[in-house]
């Protein structure tokens, strides 16, 4: 027997979608996250290519490419933060391409278009600089994908930012994904779970609100701002007394 | 202690919560697998294991094998090995066996498929099933096991037109999906760490097999475990390791498969095999029957290095199972093994054997990195490649058929 109650099968955040600022009542609800692939049948065996199918890909693509990388399992420090500059280096062996895509800050366009529009740029650039790129063959092709994120309750309720503290480095790192970077898709202005949440006290944990602004989501690992984060809970929001 | 608290044994609490929220809104829906074979090759191993946790979850669950004979699993090796890229023309006849002897198993399946609500159709072999089944009421899947990132032309032509009805299909990796008017999901296939090719054995029965096959605990061991077939490069292997005994003398060699029941080929590569071998006593070539899980799981566990030298491979499960029990692997730079096989991380990814015997001289000149990389191979296979995952992925492709697709999927 289905329980529709259970399953909410979303297309993603609306831009139109009226600013709802949360409500002193709700509790903090810890959810984790996981990405199931699509492939798009899109790739790319030259940097034309790629320029190409990056101007009409769904930004869902873009996405995947640029902040996917987070949730891969990853045994040294990513040289490259982004799919598309990691194709640049390994695929197409033009390191001064691969730098420029990977200096590329997603959170600090406003939305997935702009972004697009940046790497646009980049890769026009490098088309004039080096005109044999438009021509030549990348030793592995760059393959399209995109995601779809199927989201889980743990059922753990936080009611007051305090109990944070102890919660965050047991935090799994899909879930350090869901609330402090798929939340910028879902929120607006940028914002990640947790500041949102915390707007509901209003100024009480401003300095706390402006430490976690300052964690950047992009170039740091999952285990990285996952200690951040409970370095700046720790930090600026004092446990209660006893 | 029921399959899942096994389970949550070795992937924790969290992930066995996860695979409950996914099976609500699933629960006694039917699902059908179908596949060509119960016993042998990774698509079995992996339904053998699958079929019953979804049946702890809930869901109506059931496996079906479609049967045939010669000409037909002739035919349908020869579509596997096309979908890798060999050219095999197949003849018209062929074919329109293939046809037929699916049109048989569809005469006895189609009471069992028709009202289901999920069927998951895996591989070539069964993919006509779903355009002989008219009145077919739920959700037709087709799993695509096989690395099919260039197909020979003219079979792929030919299996397209049954392949393209269905709801949605699975790849392995992105680079197998083919253009097809429909979602392409890629999900990675998966081991099971309860089975008996991969719980942990204790030492005297690893002894216990080393010594049934003449094989000497006390020098270096270099194993592949895999069908005798090709694309899996058992000649390279061989080469390869005589190349490496010119600098460890004292190395013992493994080659140990056996033939699927779907796969008549490989009596022909065993005499090639045999051949290189030369009758030399350290490399020891085991034919064993598909129930052998413990043996190979004591040949995995006695192994220094793991070999997976394959030139052709849709994902490679033994690169995953030889990585489960700590073993650094010397894998083919192909398919899936890129996804698993990280260089100087989990082993190392050759093109030759020159290549392999350059990384086997490494591995056993340095034991220490053999450890190391063990020990990263284990945790990598813990967090992505577990049936955990992949039944995980499953689920979640079938809530989304059952509410339409999106972009999103909530649980509350």
């Amino acid at each position: 027997m289905v329980e529709p109650t259970t399953v909410k099968v979303l297309p993603m955040a609306n831009d139109d979608a009226p600013f709802c600022p949360p409500v002193a009542a709700d509790a903090f609800a810890i959810k984790d996250c996981a990405l199931l692939t699509i492939a798009t049948g899109k790739k790319a065996t030259t940097l034309k290519e790629l320029q190409n199918h990056l101007s009409t890909i769904d930004p869902d693509s873009i996405y995947l490419h640029v902040w996917g990388s987070q949730l891969e399992s990853q045994f040294e420090v990513r040289e490259y933060n982004n799919h598309f500059a990691s194709w640049a280096r390994r695929g197409l062996h033009d390191d001064t391409l691969a730098e420029r895509l990977a200096m590329v800050a997603p959170n600090e366009y406003a939305d997935l278009e702009e972004l697009r529009q940046e790497f646009l740029e980049v890769i026009a650039e490098r088309l004039e600089e080096k005109e044999y790129l438009h021509w030549v063959l990348a030793t592995e092709p760059f393959e399209f994908i995109r995601s779809t994120i199927v989201v889980f309750d743990t059922a753990k309720r936080v009611e007051q930012p305090e109990e944070l503290i102890d919660l965050i480095p047991h935090l799994s790192t899909s879930s350090i994904f869901y609330h402090f970077i798929d939340a910028r898709r879902r929120l607006p202005i940028n914002q990640d779970d947790f500041r949102y949440w915390l707007t509901c006290w209003g100024d009480r944990y401003a300095e706390l609100n402006h430490h976690l602004a300052a964690i950047d989501p992009y170039f740091n690992g999952l285990t990285t701002i996952r200690q951040q984060l409970a370095n700046a809970f720790e930090r600026y929001c004092p446990r209660k007394s006893p | 202690m029921s399959i899942l608290e096994q389970y949550a044994q070795i992937v924790g609490d969290d992930v066995i919560d996860q695979l409950q929220q996914l099976a609500k809104p699933l629960r006694g829906k039917s699902v059908v697998h179908v596949n060509s074979t119960k016993l042998g090759g990774g698509v079995a191993e992996i339904l053998t294991k699958l079929v019953p946790l979804m049946q702890e979850l809930e869901l109506n669950t059931d496996w079906q094998v479609i049967t045939g004979d010669e000409p037909f699993f002739h035919c349908t090796k020869g579509m596997h090995n096309a979908l890798q890229g060999n050219q095999v023309p197949l003849s018209q006849g062929l074919l329109e066996h293939y046809e037929e002897v699916n049109r048989q198993n569809a005469e006895r399946l189609r009471s069992h498929l028709v009202d289901a609500d999920f069927v998951f159709i895996h591989d070539p072999q069964p993919a006509p099933q779903l355009s002989l089944c008219p009145d077919r009421q739920g959700h037709w899947i087709w799993r695509c096991h096989i690395d099919a990132s260039h197909p020979y032309r003219p079979v792929w032509k030919f299996l397209r037109p049954f392949i393209e009805p269905y709801e949605a299909s699975i790849f392995s990796l992105p680079a197998f999906a083919q253009a097809l008017p429909h979602p392409e999901y890629i999900i990675s296939p998966s081991i099971d760490p309860l089975s008996d090719k991969n719980i942990d054995l204790p030492q005297e029965e690893i002894r216990e097999v080393l010594g049934q096959f003449q094989i000497d605990p006390d020098r270096p061991l270099v194993v592949q475990v895999s069908r005798f077939d090709r694309f899996k490069d058992p000649v390279g292997v061989i080469r390869a390791y005589k190349m490496a005994t010119k600098f460890h003398p004292d190395l013992q060699l493994v080659l140990a498969g056996g033939s699927a029941d779907d796969d008549p080929e490989g009596a022909l590569v065993l005499q090639e095999v045999k051949a290189e071998a030369n009758h030399d006593p350290d490399i020891h070539i085991l034919l064993l029957p598909p129930d052998a899980n413990r043996t190979i799981n004591a040949l995995q566990r006695a192994a220094d290095i793991v070999m997976q030298k394959s030139t052709r491979e849709g994902f490679g499960l033994t690169v995953t199972e030889a990585m489960w029990k700590g073993k650094p692997v010397i894998g083919g730079d192909t398919g899936g093994i890129r996804l698993q096989v990280v260089n100087y991380h989990t082993g190392f990814l050759v093109n030759t054997p020159e290549g392999a015997a350059l990384r086997i001289r490494y591995l056993l000149n340095q034991p220490d990195k053999m450890a190391e990389f063990g020990h990263k191979a284990q945790e990598f296979v813990r967090e992505n490649f577990l049936l955990t995952r992949h039944l995980r992925e499953y689920m979640t492709l079938m809530v989304l058929l059952l509410h339409g697709g999106g972009d999103r999927l909530e649980l509350t």
